[in-house]
């Protein structure tokens, strides 16, 4: 998946070497993608997010899957 | 140790070009308080959806207006078009401030009355006005502008039923330049119709013209057009006291001047081509002045609405749920929709949000709670990520939406008035079942149960 190749920078700019596209990310998005990369389950990102920040678990578990939604979309996970 | 407040999750593909999604909104329009009351308090206690309007802007619109003309020409009256927006609680500010009443039917007629406005303090327009509320609005004394030669035979009727000379106007149409011109109202000027009109109400006797009305059109972005009918008007009434009997005491020039929103389609902000109310006045009367023949000055109407009150009224929602589409643009669903706002049609509203929000903007659309695709809002805005409950208000929307909303799929929402000290007024409730039945009845054959 070209999730894994992306360079993001700590501001959130990240850069797709295999396209030459280029993204912007807050740090909710930044966590999310480096838990993916990882390996984790959409349930278990959740709960690290609910863990870390203001948010439920079900909230967040919505957003992660909304999240992987955009990122299909983008062609960055199939 | 405390959590860290929650951004939602947001990536922003970043195009070329000079697309600014994906970073920080430049300037978020953000509008926290109406008429200095927090819209997070009024929303807390009143509920969501909520229109809210605001007195001191809608004294001040017509105060601002009435100066504009009445400086250069003091013999000059507004009326209120009933129309525009007919909530109690809106037409008696501007009949505070001393405007008559603008009605075209016997409902809005009725409203006018049952407020306390007397019969020669309403001006009755409109293409079809029902016999028995022209016999109540003759009695009364109202300022009947005829649409129609039907409507001359009826209140010829009524006059010698009543066996008196009853004043009429009549309501002209023109070319000013404007399309689509309004030719269906009234009598036709240039071909000669609205003379005949007139040599049609002295053969008949009973009636005496004592006004001419006009109106060219909504939204009006000349000011141009109102000098020309303006002086069509005054040029028409020099040719009637000159071929027949009658003496003009008024002439009424209409509505439609602009609002500062956006018509959909037109892409420089409101700001620039909105005209300002002097350059309509200025237009006006200086064509009633370069027009007039002798020192008679015939007494001056306007039946001004949207300019008068679209700015007073905002439209308080709030985010239900978000999705990401398959375009990849975020669609807000939001709890009011294009039942509550009818001049969605053609206009491209403003929309803020009730606070600074950090984080990446998207494109995103905002769509009401109908379960129809025409739902839409907004189909590009920049937005950061809002979550359930975040607020926007939606403006100006005080024209023309409390009285083209329907009753379609939900209920009506609360309307609320923020008065000039800061108190809050509820001037229509939100609806309920029983608003809505009232009027069904059910055979008893298809009773359940
Ligand atoms: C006869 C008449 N007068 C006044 C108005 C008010 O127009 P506006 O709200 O554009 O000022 C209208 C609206 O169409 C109208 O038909």
């Amino acid at each position: 998946m070209r999730l894994e190749n992306l360079a993001i920078n700590k501001n959130g700019f990240a850069f797709d070497p295999t396209t030459g596209e280029t993204f912007t990310l807050n740090e909710t998005a930044i966590k999310i993608v480096e838990l993916m990369v990882k390996g984790e389950s959409e349930k278990s990102i959740a709960q690290k997010l609910s863990e870390e920040f203001e948010v439920s678990s079900q909230e967040a578990f919505n957003d992660v899957l909304d999240f992987k939604e955009r990122l299909k979309l983008y062609g960055l996970i199939s | 140790m405390s959590k860290k407040e929650y951004e939602k999750p947001v990536i922003i593909r970043v195009e070329s070009g000079f697309s600014k999604a994906g970073v920080p909104l430049p300037k978020q329009r953000v509008r926290k308080s109406i008429g200095g009351v927090s819209i997070n308090e009024l929303v807390n206690k009143y509920g969501s959806p909520l229109f809210v309007f605001e007195e001191k802007s809608i004294r001040e619109r017509y105060k601002r207006a009435y100066e504009a003309f009445s400086t250069r020409y003091p013999n000059v009256e507004f009326g209120w078009s009933y129309k525009t927006n007919y909530l109690k609680a809106i037409c008696a500010v501007f009949h505070q401030e001393g405007a008559i009443a603008e009605v075209v039917s016997e409902f809005e007629y009725q409203k006018a009355r049952e407020l306390g406005i007397e019969g020669k303090d309403i001006i009755y327009n409109g293409p079809y006005k029902p016999y028995d509320s022209l016999m109540r609005a003759v009695k009364e004394g109202a300022k009947i502008h005829i649409d129609t030669f039907e409507e001359i035979n009826d209140l010829e009727r009524i006059a010698k039923e009543l066996k008196k000379e009853v004043p009429v106007a009549i309501r002209l149409n023109m070319d000013t330049g404007v399309y689509p011109q309004w030719s269906r109202f009234g009598f036709n000027i240039e071909s000669g119709q609205a003379m005949d009109a007139v040599k049609r109400i002295e053969a008949g006797g009973v009636l005496r013209l004592n006004g001419l009305h006009a109106h060219i059109g909504t939204f009006m972005l000349d000011p141009h057009a109102y000098y020309v009918e303006t002086s069509k008007m005054v040029q028409f009434m020099n040719s009637v006291e000159t071929k027949s009997g009658f003496s003009i005491e008024y002439i009424d020039v209409g509505g439609g001047f602009a609002s500062k929103n956006r018509l959909k389609g037109i892409y420089q902000p409101p700001e620039i081509v909105v005209p300002s109310i002097d350059d309509y006045a200025e237009a006006i009367t200086s064509a009633i002045y370069e027009n007039i023949h002798g020192n008679r000055y015939p007494k001056l109407y306007l039946e001004t609405g949207r300019h008068l009150i679209d700015e007073a009224g905002y439209l308080v929602t709030s985010v239900v749920a978000s999705k990401t589409l398959p375009d990849s643009r975020r669609s807000y669903i939001v709890d009011a929709g294009v039942n509550l706002l009818y001049t969605y049609f053609w206009y491209k509203f403003n929309i803020e949000l009730t606070e600074e929000k950090s984080g990446i903007s998207e494109p995103s659309v905002i769509n009401g709670p109908l379960c129809m695709n025409i739902d839409v809002i907004e189909d590009s805005i920049l937005l950061p990520r809002l979550k359930r409950g975040d607020m926007l208000v939606i403006s100006p929307v005080g024209a023309y939406n409390v009285t083209q909303w329907m009753q379609f799929i939900r209920y009506r929402p609360r309307v609320l008035m923020v008065m000039e000290d800061g108190s809050v007024e509820i001037i229509r409730e939100s609806e309920d079942l029983s608003d809505i039945e009232r009027r069904e009845k059910l055979p008893k054959k298809l009773e359940i149960r």
